[in-house]
């Protein structure tokens, strides 16, 4: 993690003094400024900076909101209620909070499937790649938990649907159910135990993504071309490059976050879920919120509950496998003529489950699942493996610089000193 | 650029369906509200004509828990009449110093006085329906401020073969089309003082406006503030834009 000081050494006697005992400068400047990047990165890598910041955006709404807000079955849908109505702002903390939750699903698939199109998870990203994964399940958990505490009807019902899913496991699947809810159906001892686990999993999350920058800034990041960078004339430093090409990023983010929060607060909202929670009447239909959909479709797509459970499951472990399933040596999916079709293939194949997942289970969205969840399982373990053997990649460019310089030899491109700012 | 406008698309086409409820109720004609849109914002005049429809009308059966006779002033009510409107109440306080529950006249600070005191009551002078508290309404059915005025002018003779049991109504609109509420407005319900000629259409017009306003207090605030958020962001963006554009320009 100590990648040399390039910046100019601290002239002011108290900072130096501070740095040589805790080298917090020292840390940022080699991690934040002067950290060497790919210069070809293009404004799909924006949408790891954008995660990061909408974690931020969550949890200092988050906080605020649970300043007003009260963990009861009897006072919880009131509270929000209160909190959208007599608290300064309330209105506004809240719908950030909850578009958040989908703005931020929305820009880490967008980084997962850049991930996928460019193999950033082959070696030496592997552990960087599963930590990707664990944090999306927190995320998940984190997500599926904070949507339960506004105690709405799909609060309340997506809760029981989702905890009932552990009943499924043999002999010891009730004890499990009645474990997590702390009683024997879904009550205030969920709802407290939600509350105080939403409230504790996004800095569990926070540290992950430590870790998973720890792991990202050993090998740096992946490229376009999924080549390593091959000298100077390849890397910039991160500032002022990427710290302004992730500001311009972020604006335009935020001008699309924005326009729900103002415009269309409760478009990827459930209306049921404005109807205060009753366990005695069931809705019409439970349907999950839009992230979670994919994956409700693959636990549909078996008759079995306890089959459907595992496949659930298995969805997400199949992509932490990843790494070891696709051991084709060309990283990006540019010099991967069939990998390129099946990317996109497998990109429709999960809309198509999301798609599904809203659909009543019934008739022809039956079928249409259990194709699209083979073709899922299908993507991982046949195709990737097979393509990993048969593919032929297309010839890679000697380096970064290479191919944007018309193919010229490496090390006559632009010198560095050309892309240091004076 | 292009691979990201077809991702989007991809990702619009996933939330651009949101299913509802496939029951076979029909779906309401779309209506121009006064608050839809980017610059959208209540028809004061019909919310106060709406309010009179809620209080002459809904409030007999309906709650309207989540508000309080204060909030009367943003509709554009003065102090005075609001203290008036509230006086009209009686509200539950207490205990008092000697222990006892006491009956008062409702203040401004007070919530809507419920019609019932708990659900049981509701159901037992209902034929066993409960109508519900109309505070969050609008949101809480899809396309709510259509679904509401399509609802409440929309009974009609059922078509034929169709049998309605005793104590139920028929409506096209609500889902399985059978509903334990009578329809509730009729023509000329309700003369409002503004001579407004009162119309079954015009009726579910203003009351529909007045749950909006009730369901989302902070409408028009949030567009007020959303346009100058866009705004903000727009410009901010276009000189991040220039700003990367320049420092990226010696990097090739």
């Amino acid at each position: 993690m100590s990648a040399p000081h390039a910046s100019a050494p601290l002239t002011n006697p108290l900072l130096r003094w501070i740095d040589h005992r805790l080298p917090l400068i020292g840390f940022a400047n080699s991690h934040l400024k002067d950290y060497p990047t790919p210069k070809n990165l293009n404004y799909f890598w924006n949408f790891g900076s954008l995660a990061g910041i909408t974690l931020v955006i969550m949890i200092v709404t988050g906080i605020f909101l649970a300043m007003n807000y009260t963990p009861h079955i009897d006072y919880a849908f009131n509270s929000v209620e209160r909190i959208m109505r007599d608290v300064n702002g309330g209105w506004l903390i809240r719908y950030i909070h909850m578009n958040g939750a989908s703005m931020f699903f929305i820009v880490v698939y967008v980084h997962i499937f850049r991930g996928l199109y460019y193999g950033s998870y082959k070696a030496p990203r592997e552990l960087l790649w599963i930590l990707g994964v664990v944090i999306m399940l927190l995320m998940m958990a984190t997500a599926f938990m904070g949507y339960v505490l506004p105690w709405g009807q799909m609060s309340f019902w997506g809760a029981t649907v989702i905890t009932n899913l552990f009943s499924a496991f043999p002999i010891v699947g009730k004890y499990i159910v009645t474990w997590l809810w702390g009683g024997f159906s879904v009550d205030n001892a969920t709802l407290n135990r939600f509350f105080a686990l939403h409230y504790l999993l996004p800095f569990v999350i926070v540290g992950v993504v430590m870790l998973h920058l720890v792991a990202l800034h050993s090998h740096g990041s992946n490229n376009p071309l999924g080549i390593d960078t091959k000298g100077p004339q390849d890397r910039i430093p991160f500032h002022p490059y990427y710290t302004v090409k992730d500001l311009y990023g972020l604006g335009v983010f935020l001008l699309v976050f924005a326009g729900f929060v103002f415009f269309a607060p409760n478009y990827m909202g459930h209306p049921d879920n404005y109807i205060q929670a009753n366990p005695m009447m069931t809705p019409a239909h439970i349907v999950p919120e839009w992230y979670f959909l994919p994956f409700y479709a693959i636990l549909r797509a078996v008759p079995d509950k306890l089959g459907g459970v595992l496949l659930m499951f298995a969805a997400v472990g199949v992509i932490a496998l990843l790494p070891w399933l696709d051991r084709a040596p060309v990283r990006s999916a540019k010099f991967r003529p069939i990998y390129k079709q099946l990317y996109w293939v497998f990109l429709i194949d999960c809309v198509v489950l999301g798609w599904i997942g809203q659909k009543p289970a019934e008739g022809i969205y039956i079928v249409i699942g259990q194709i699209a969840t083979v073709y899922y399982f299908a993507h991982f373990l046949i195709f990737l493996p097979l393509l990993s053997r048969l593919e032929r990649p297309l010839p890679l460019p000697a380096s970064i610089s290479a191919p944007v310089l018309g193919g010229g030899p490496i090390g006559k491109g632009v010198p560095a000193a050309r892309m240091e700012k004076p | 650029m292009r691979r990201l406008a077809l991702l989007l698309a991809l990702a619009a086409t996933i939330l651009g369906a949101p299913v509802y409820a496939a029951s076979e109720a029909l779906h309401p004609p779309s209506l121009k509200w006064s608050f839809d849109g980017l610059f959208g914002t209540f028809d004061k005049a019909s919310a106060q004509r709406g309010f009179q429809v809620y209080k002459e009308v809904c409030a007999g059966c309906h709650a309207l828990s989540l508000k309080s006779y204060r909030n009367l002033r943003d509709l554009g009510f003065s102090e005075d009449e609001v203290k008036a409107i509230a006086a009209g109440y009686t509200v539950m306080d207490g205990p008092n110093d000697a222990g006892e529950m006491f009956e008062r006249k409702a203040r401004p600070s007070d919530h809507f006085v419920k019609p019932f005191p708990n659900e049981k009551a509701a159901r037992a002078v209902n034929n066993g329906a409960y109508p519900p508290d109309l505070s969050l309404m609008i949101k809480a059915r899809h396309d709510g401020a259509n679904y509401v005025h399509a609802l409440l002018s929309g009974y009609s003779d059922p078509p034929a073969g169709v049998t309605v049991p005793d104590g139920m109504y028929y409506n096209k609109y609500f889902p399985g089309g059978q509903i334990a509420m009578p329809a509730p407005i009729a023509q000329d319900a309700v003369t409002y003082a503004d001579g407004t000629p009162g119309s079954v259409t015009q009726i579910s017009a203003d009351v529909t406006q007045f749950l909006s306003w009730v369901a989302e207090p902070e409408l028009e605030k949030r567009k007020r503030l959303g346009i100058q958020v866009m705004l903000f962001l727009i410009v901010l963006t276009g000189m991040l834009y220039a700003v990367k554009r320049k420092v990226w320009a010696d990097v090739h």
